[in-house]
């Protein structure tokens, strides 16, 4: 069985729309904590960020966003997802800390390489460019599973599947045997079973954030297209 | 002056996403073998002297300061009219050693991407410069001249439509373009090795100064003042007296702006620095007249010199800097650019004798904004 991630952008209604997406198939939310100068990411999750910061989406918001959430789902492992800068700002054991005792189950940070404060634990990204030493580092450090970066740029949805994923996938699974989940430019079904077989699972992130605005039953049959292209997948 | 490589006390580091860091480590490694290759210094120093004009001259300014020995040292007489072509050249020069055809930047003023949009067009290079909205407005002059360079000036229009969202845009890009683009970062900010590179191909400003001082005063100046927006063309008159421990370096950072006046400890475009921001870390707007200083953040060896105590930072208000464009432009014939206008308001009231400001650049695109007001 293929895992699906699913990435919403902590706001008022996110639990609700994180427990739609679970009940479309998602096996893992990703919730994201808004910056101001969001770098890894595209339009959509940059635009979703200020809209978030508008709302008052600051981090004490959203760690109540997933209290909340782990209280509508109990068993669903939740990964906070964000930047260096809100960690610098709230301490970064205290934001460890306070995270996990909201219900957080691990954590991303997208602009904190696995050479930096290394005992920090939280799922690494590797991406086309990484080298085979450093594939190795970040599948060595990581919490639970290895967050593959499927292309060179920014979060958001691409006409196309990434022809760096096939040699990315390879390498990394040349060099460790922890789950790997593939992310960045995979929105449609199609894109998703196209990853699905050669990855241990996907993540989707601007789509959902998209849909999401469209409410939560709009998100649930959307990640459940998901679902099905990642079950269609025969395991290997 | 780094303890660790890479940072400056607890400031500098990498905070990129993953993506970058081989083309940080190539570009480090890169860096390392031009310095310790003679004909890189010796093709940069040929290109600044016959295409850059250097040296620069040391002018005093004694209608300006009366009663003291005021000097400017002219970046603004340097190629493209900025301190900002000693980086772009020397960039430049790297990133044909590293391979790369293709060369992004961010601009405020416009002076980095008018320097950027030079040296590229002198060695055959695709262009790409990222400009906020507001910052096209204002700086108009630069946008046509970029667009005369043959660079592809690229609007963007969101978030405060300054140099930092400009910033933001252009590291997307280089994310996105990795494999045959060099980011070609215009101040001494970023994440490491870029506050270093930018610091020694800035030191130039600081060992032609120094040199020029001692010939006209046979002594050093008591004080070196420059203004500070992301810092570079402080750092590179900085570097010339900084181990003349008697000598002291005054940083004008403008009113809004101050990220080490009132800035706390952040993480902004690749390292930890003194930014302005809040107490969740999320980065707040700044504001000047000038667009080379209304960023947020500044250059981590800047807050170091702060915190250790070897340098100061004050500020300056728009009207300060205003006026003293005036008075610069009435009483010695030169007009300032806006950001080192900032850095002469404060210049006249130090209780100093002997004094030294980087002049570090010319103010013709800011004509239209101050006949405005």
């Amino acid at each position: 069985m293929k895992t699906l991630v699913v990435y919403l952008m902590s706001g008022p209604k996110t639990p609700e729309l994180a427990a739609a997406a679970v009940a479309g198939g998602a096996d893992v939310i990703e919730l994201g904590f808004p910056f101001s100068d969001p770098l890894a990411d595209g339009p959509v999750i940059r635009r979703a960020a200020e809209r978030a910061l508008g709302q008052g989406m600051r981090t004490r918001a959203c760690l109540d966003c997933v209290a909340r959430s782990r209280e509508l789902l109990p068993e669903t492992p939740l990964v906070p997802m964000t930047y260096a800068a809100l960690l610098e700002a709230y301490g970064w054991d205290r934001f460890a800390r306070d995270a996990q005792s909201a219900g957080a189950t691990s954590l991303i940070v997208a602009d904190l390489p696995v050479d930096v404060r290394p005992e920090l634990r939280r799922v690494q990204l590797v991406a086309p460019t990484s080298t085979d030493e450093r594939l190795r580092i970040a599948a060595e450090h990581t919490d639970g599973w290895l967050y593959l970066v499927a292309l060179t740029g920014t979060t958001g949805a691409r006409a196309d599947a990434s022809p760096a994923l096939a040699g990315l996938a390879g390498r990394a699974r040349a060099v460790t045997d922890v789950p790997l989940y593939v992310g960045f430019g995979i929105s449609t079904p199609e894109q998703a079973q196209a990853a699905a077989e050669l990855t241990d699972g996907i993540v989707v992130g601007s789509r959902p954030v998209e849909v999401a605005e469209e409410g939560a039953e709009a998100l649930r049959r959307y990640v459940r297209t998901l679902r099905d292209a990642v079950d269609s997948v025969v395991a290997v | 002056m780094t303890s660790t490589p890479g940072l400056y006390g607890t400031y500098g580091g990498r905070y990129v996403p993953e993506t970058l860091i081989p083309a940080l480590d190539e570009l480090e490694a890169g860096w390392r073998a031009a310095q310790t290759d003679k004909s890189f210094r010796a093709e940069l120093d040929e290109l600044g002297r016959n295409f850059g004009g250097r040296p620069t001259p040391l002018t005093r300014a004694e209608r300006f300061a009366p009663g003291k020995r005021l000097y400017l040292k002219r970046e603004d007489l340097l190629h493209t009219g900025a301190h900002k072509l000693n980086n772009a050249l020397g960039q430049a020069v790297l990133a044909r050693r590293l391979g790369k055809s293709r060369i992004v930047a961010e601009t405020g003023a416009g002076q980095h991407g008018v320097a950027t949009a030079t040296v590229c067009a002198r060695f055959g290079l695709e262009c790409v410069v990222y400009m906020g909205e507001e910052d096209m407005r204002r700086q108009r002059p630069n946008v046509e001249r970029m667009n005369l360079l043959g660079a592809e000036v690229r609007p963007v229009d969101f978030g405060t439509r300054t140099l930092k969202e400009a910033t933001s845009e252009a590291i997307r890009d280089w994310i996105t373009n990795v494999e045959t683009t060099h980011y070609l970062i215009g101040s001494c900010v970023g994440p490491a090795p870029y506050p270093e590179i930018v610091h020694e191909l800035q030191a130039v400003i600081g060992r032609e100064a120094r040199a020029q001082f001692l010939q006209a005063e046979t002594r050093l100046p008591e004080v070196v003042v420059a203004c500070v927006g992301g810092g570079s063309n402080a750092i590179g008159i900085f570097a010339g007296f900084i181990d003349d421990a008697e000598v002291r370096l005054v940083g004008v950072e403008a009113a809004e702006a101050a990220s080490l006046g009132t800035g706390n400890p952040a993480v902004l475009h690749g390292a930890r620095s003194s930014v302005l921001s809040d107490e969740d870390g999320q980065i707040s707007d700044a504001h000047s007249i000038s667009a080379g200083l209304d960023y947020p953040g500044v250059g981590p060896e800047h807050a170091w010199l702060r915190d250790s105590g070897r340098a100061d930072y004050v500020s300056a208000t728009d009207e300060e800097a205003l006026d003293a464009f005036l008075e610069l432009t009435r009483l010695e014939g030169i007009i300032p650019a806006l950001e080192p206008a900032h850095a002469l308001a404060r210049a006249r009231e130090l209780d100093a004798e002997l004094v030294l400001v980087c002049l570090s650049g010319r103010g013709d695109k800011d004509l239209a904004e101050v006949l405005a007001r």
